[in-house]
């Protein structure tokens, strides 16, 4: 019998010292059942994806909030490619204006949650995520 | 209404079988190394064999455990040791143990938060595992997660417990090499002398040495071990070391330390007695998850035997071996 966990990284990337949102979130995924692996503060995109890797996550959640979304995302999207890690999925929350949705998609970004989402609304989203790609 | 914006990035991975996985884990793959250790955390009854197979390449590996308190400085002294150990050439595999939460079943891993830099090295290999309703200060699979490191080259392999109390001596019988991280300040030399815990030590260390209070925790120790060793067929005798991860202080000496007792039991005949005793419970541990598992599997009659019992119409006994599969009794 097979009882895997949901397995996600909560992660920092960049210059953005505010955690709180991150620490939330982790907590609420916590307390869904999930694994949460948090990497802390200042993290470069190359950091996130070889923890990433080691730790086996089904999800990458990152919160942004220094307006630099953009630009790291597409490192991390990258990156990810690079070492062969696509199958890992890319959740991006924070402070992200709806005129940067386009853009993040196209670096290849799975889902965007919007800051004011409540706590089953994170829950589902990346319960539904996995389930529908299944175990690998 | 607040909704997500969902893309969709048409990435769907074919599962690839535990047994073709194997030459990958072998020849160093992290993804492969990665995937292989979660099929035997989710104890997937297809990665058996595969597991099977690894097993067969390890036994190379110096296994090292670190356990103590919690906030005694674990992680920030496996990110020490890691760094250490990297710049001497060594691959380094990391299995950090935290605990899985008793209602929702899920955890929060913040070890590799200490280990930054130190986990990213790229000969380092560090996996965060929760505990999964495990007592003793290891997770299930713990060992498991080892032996694939070990295959696929890394050593030494340290395995860090979840913060324990006084009883939780799991790791006396998965590492080779048990190091007692005891932090200042925490109690005195009654502490010391209490069962447990600080018996199993090969090394102990006193973390935070930087601050005054550490001086008085090693007397204590120190104190404690003048005593006599309880399990005396060793002829090492447990060093304690003062160290701090702020300062650097020490480290060297730890580093020294730790190869010395590698040494030591290969001289002096007690890594075969060892390594016997550690594979006698992982042999017994083992058997009885199969056990369990087997009883749950018959669980789904609980109810009926439950009432049997509690009518007088069956015995619990009777029951047990309903339960188990075993027709006749035993």
């Amino acid at each position: 019998m097979s009882t895997n966990k949901i397995r996600v990284l909560v992660a920092k990337l960049g210059l953005d010292g505010h955690d709180r949102g991150a620490k939330v979130v982790s907590r609420i995924l916590r307390d869904a059942g999930m694994e949460v692996i948090y990497t802390g503060l200042y993290k470069t995109p190359t950091q996130v994806v070889n923890a990433a890797i080691q730790e086996d996550v089904d999800v990458i959640g990152v919160s942004l909030l220094s307006g630099s979304h953009v630009p790291l995302f597409r490192e991390l999207c990258k990156c990810l490619r690079d070492h062969k890690a696509e199958h890992i999925f890319v959740v991006a929350g924070g402070v992200i204006p709806e005129q940067d949705y386009e853009p993040l998609r196209e670096c290849g970004v799975d889902v965007i949650i919007p800051q004011e989402a409540r706590a089953d609304l994170i829950v589902t989203t990346i319960t539904e995520l996995v389930e529908a790609r299944g175990r690998i | 209404m607040i909704s997500v914006a969902r893309f969709d990035q048409a990435k769907r991975p074919t599962y690839v079988a535990s047994l073709e996985l194997v030459p990958e884990v072998l020849a160093g793959s992290r993804l492969a190394i990665a995937r292989m250790i979660s099929r035997a955390e989710g104890n997937y009854a297809e990665a058996s064999a595969a597991l099977a197979e690894i097993y067969k390449h390890t036994g190379k590996a110096h296994i090292i455990g670190i356990t103590g308190v919690p906030g005694a400085g674990k992680s920030t002294l496996v990110a020490s040791l890691i760094k250490a150990l990297t710049l001497e050439g060594h691959k380094v595999g990391v299995v950090a143990v935290d605990p899985s939460s008793p209602f929702s079943g899920g955890a929060i891993l913040g070890d590799r938060v200490r280990m930054n830099d130190a986990a990213e090295a790229n000969q380092a290999f560090v996996r965060s595992m929760a505990t999964r309703g495990h007592l003793g200060g290891l997770a299930p699979s713990t060992l498991q997660a080892v032996d694939v490191l070990d295959a696929a080259g890394y050593s030494p392999i340290i395995i860090e417990t979840v913060g324990v109390g006084q009883d939780e001596v799991e790791i006396v019988t998965a590492a080779h090499t048990v190091v007692v991280l005891s932090a200042p300040g925490l109690g005195d030399d009654i502490q010391a002398i209490k069962a447990g815990i600080l018996e199993i030590a090969d090394i102990h260390v006193v973390s935070k040495a930087d601050k005054p209070e550490a001086a008085a925790t090693v007397a204590a120790i120190k104190g404690m071990l003048a005593l006599g060793s309880g399990t005396s067929h060793s002829t090492w005798s447990s060093p304690v070391l003062a160290v701090s991860s702020v300062s650097g202080e020490h480290m060297e000496s730890l580093q020294t330390t730790l190869r010395n007792h590698w040494k030591h039991l290969q001289d002096s005949g007690e890594f075969a007695a060892r390594e016997r005793n550690n594979c006698r419970t992982r042999i017994f541990n083992m058997a009885r998850h199969l056990f369990q598992q087997q009883f749950d599997a018959g669980a789904n009659d609980l109810e009926q035997h439950l009432q049997a019992v509690v009518r007088r119409e069956s015995d619990p006994r009777t029951a047990a071996n309903v339960l188990l599969g075993w027709n006749q009794e035993r």
